[in-house]
């Protein structure tokens, strides 16, 4: 493309990646490296329960004996497990916490963030758990939602105020035995989200999980369980961003939803964690196991994603649709620019009668990266009247990128109905052009004809998140005409 | 407002335009007519700045600026505007999006204010009336499923809404019926004004019955072959190009 020189360097001046820094803030570290000393010493610093250290220790050995997962069509190598931290938490946030408490620095940090805390401050009444490395900081609203009967806190915090919960559906989604990443968040997760609806009640608010890693070396780990019971309904968000930084970081996240029957649950995730720089070096490896069951019938479970972060994601948010007549679906929008790499897609997997799912997937490839849509649609034999769609659409910018698109079908009943559509298409010198014949610059125009491509995805998201979904779509473009 | 002078320009290595000279002043509408391949796409296209075409020679000033400098957005925000041949489709950006983003470029390039989205609409309706468009089409994606017409009618509304001072149109009457051709002509007509200018581009001589010309010049070999008034339409309606062929070269 003939853009000028001067087009060029704008862009390249400016800072594309906003939430690349680092608060300093004085934090307490376990030693480095993994082992069961350091599950030990995980576990008490969260004064956690025999029951809990039990689970931690079993799922490390079972760790120990598990191979990588290869199949994906990512590189990068062999990661050193003991050259990182496990645990690292600001030495303010140890005594639990209301706003007035809060270290300045962190109110600071999520406000430049875009993340205000204070409730006064907050629009249209999202309620957020803030998570800052290994620990959760301050959670919001928590009256407001506690009259309402939903519980909203850190999963440290429900270890021990709702242990019979946790000890009950904790892992029963996803096995310590799953793959090796979710394996090493059972043993040493550190914090995250626990979200209970109870029968018939709709949450009266937006519920939101921020995720910021701040210190270096620092592996994040942390887990959500959402549980919603009969008839009830919830909207949960979540959001990420890390420092720059010249080496990698693994963020490696398990989330477990259970759906009874007629509830619905609807998880939505901007994921930004920093991609590296435009040599690919540095950026985050987000390696995260996300599943849901349709326990109950009529329920259903809704994903959407947009990911622009991160230098390697291996993410395949799942639905087991396990009672009569649930739904599953999985609304996907995976952009990568310079030399990132995403693997991502889902698993439907349809066990129960006339269950239905529904898959969206836009990939947006530009600069030298990867994007790969990985999807299993599985159909058992009991599963009658099952229908599944598919749409998997592949957006090329430039010619040195790659789209790759994966399905995988099995189907064991012969009434179900499946259908699959993929399309990959390039953005045509014609499209731009036309949009700078009518004033638009190159960029702008670029951003537009992504946005359009992502429409159908982007308008799943709640509102605040989808205006914030279409301005990082064109953070993340910025450099790659030209 | 418009001056090409000894314009060579050559495309995929092919020389296209061999020594194109046209002067347009304001407020005039020029009609430019000539046979497949004389190079009428090509002039619109390098005027508009589109990629792959290589000007060897000769130069465009418009508005008193050296046209050929300029990046296309550049070339748009200066009142320059191509009404396409063949307008893209855009999906997913439905086309009321598609005008007020341009539209509120242009302004912030021109240092004007954006346009407050209910006076955008109050416009974009206006005009829309103007070419008897239907509000539902402005929801699609631009382009999306339009018919040849209403693609041109699209074209001939950001044209209305962006009110350049420069209106090239590139065969905007192929595709038209004959009810399509008057509305989208009624509402050229009624752009027409001292400040603004018109390049009609096209192969007959009906659109001109519509658009009345002020000059017609025939194009053919890469060349301006013949200049006149309206009356020189109705000769080449009748007698054809032939005469213009240079020897050798007659399709």
């Amino acid at each position: 493309m003939g853009v000028r020189s001067e087009t060029i360097e704008t862009v390249k001046s400016l800072d594309k990646y906003e939430a690349g820094f680092v608060t300093d803030i004085e934090s307490d570290f376990a030693p480095k490296g993994l082992s069961e000393d350091i599950i030990r010493f995980i576990s008490k610093k969260k004064n956690e329960p025999e029951w809990m250290l039990d689970a931690r220790l079993k799922a490390y050995r079972h760790w120990l004996t598990m191979p990588e997962p290869q199949w994906a069509k990512v590189s990068f190598p062999p990661i050193d497990y003991q050259d990182a931290f496990y645990f690292a938490a600001p030495k303010s946030a140890a005594a639990p916490k209301s706003l007035d408490e809060l270290d300045p620095k962190l109110l600071e940090t999520y406000k430049k963030l875009g993340i205000p805390l204070r409730e006064q401050e907050m629009l249209n009444g999202i309620a957020v758990d803030a998570v800052f490395d290994s620990v959760s900081v301050v959670t919001t609203f928590r009256e407001k939602l506690h009259s309402a009967g939903v519980i909203f806190c850190s999963i440290s915090e429900a270890v021990q105020k709702y242990p019979e919960m946790i000890q009950k559906y904790m892992g029963s989604v996803v096995p310590y035995t799953d793959n090796k990443h979710a394996c090493l968040n059972a043993a040493v997760f550190t914090d995250g989200t626990f979200v209970y609806i109870p029968e018939g009640v709709r949450c009266p608010m937006e519920l939101s999980t921020y995720f910021r890693i701040n210190e270096a070396k620092t592996g994040q780990f942390e887990r959500t369980l959402i549980v919603a019971e009969k008839k009830s309904y919830v909207s949960y968000l979540e959001g990420c961003t890390a420092p720059k930084r010249d080496e990698n970081q693994m963020h490696a996240a398990v989330v477990e939803l259970i759906a009874m029957d007629d509830a619905e649950i609807k998880y939505s995730t901007v994921q930004n964690w920093y991609p590296g720089d435009e040599n690919g070096k540095g950026g985050i490896y987000n390696f995260v196991t996300k599943r849901g069951i349709c326990k109950g019938a009529r329920s259903k479970i809704s994903w959407t994603q947009v990911e622009t972060g991160s230098a390697i994601t291996w993410k395949y948010p799942s639905c087991v649709l396990l009672g009569d007549d649930s739904v599953g679906e999985f609304y996907s929008v995976a952009l990568t620019n310079n030399y990132q790499q995403a693997d991502t897609g889902t698993k439907m997997i349809h066990v129960g009668k006339n269950t239905r799912s529904r898959i969206i997937s836009k990939g947006i490839s530009a600069g030298k990266s990867n994007n790969t849509y990985r999807g299993l649609v599985r159909i058992a034999a009991k599963a009658e009247n099952a229908r599944n769609y598919t749409q998997c659409d592949s957006l090329l910018i430039g010619d040195q990128c790659g789209a790759h698109t994966v399905p995988y079908i099995e189907n064991r009943n012969p009434h179900a109905t499946l259908e699959h559509e993929a399309t990959t298409s390039k953005i045509s010198d014609a499209q731009l052009f036309y949009c700078r014949q009518r004033g638009i610059p190159q960029e702008e125009a670029l951003t537009l004809i992504v946005n359009g491509f992502c429409r159908e995805v982007l308008q799943h998201l709640p509102m605040e998140f989808a205006v914030e979904a279409q301005k990082l779509v064109a953070i993340s473009l910025e450099g790659s005409v030209g | 407002m418009l001056k090409i002078e000894n314009l060579h320009v050559t495309a995929n290595a092919r020389p296209v335009l061999k020594g194109l000279s046209l002067s347009i002043g304001a407020g005039e509408v020029h009609a430019i007519m000539g046979p497949n391949g004389s190079g009428k796409s090509t002039l619109s296209y390098v005027l508009a700045g589109r990629d792959g075409y290589e000007v060897t020679e000769g130069s465009v000033t418009f508005m008193g600026q050296n046209l050929l400098d300029m990046v296309p957005e550049d070339r748009a925000a200066l009142g320059f505007f191509l009404a396409f041949q063949y307008p893209v489709e855009i999906p997913g950006v439905s086309s009321t999006t598609f005008l007020k983003t341009a539209l509120n470029a242009l302004r912030k390039k021109r240092g004007e204010k954006e346009l407050e989205p209910v006076n955008f609409l109050k416009l974009q309706k206006e005009k829309m009336a103007l070419l008897g468009m239907d509000a539902e089409m402005m929801k699609r994606g631009v382009n999306v499923g339009f018919s040849g017409g209403e693609k041109k009618r699209n074209e001939v509304l950001q044209m209305a809404m962006l009110e350049p001072k420069m209106c090239v149109m590139d065969e905007t009457d192929s595709g038209l019926d004959i009810d399509a051709l008057k509305v989208v002509s009624d509402g050229v007509n009624a752009m027409r004004g001292k400040d603004r200018s018109f390049l009609v581009i096209t192969h007959y001589q009906r659109l001109l019955d519509h658009i009345k010309p002020d000059f017609v010049h025939v194009l053919a070999n890469g060349k301006i072959q013949k200049s006149g008034g309206p009356e020189l339409a109705l000769i080449l309606e009748e007698k054809g190009y032939a005469e213009f062929y240079g020897a050798g070269e007659a399709a």
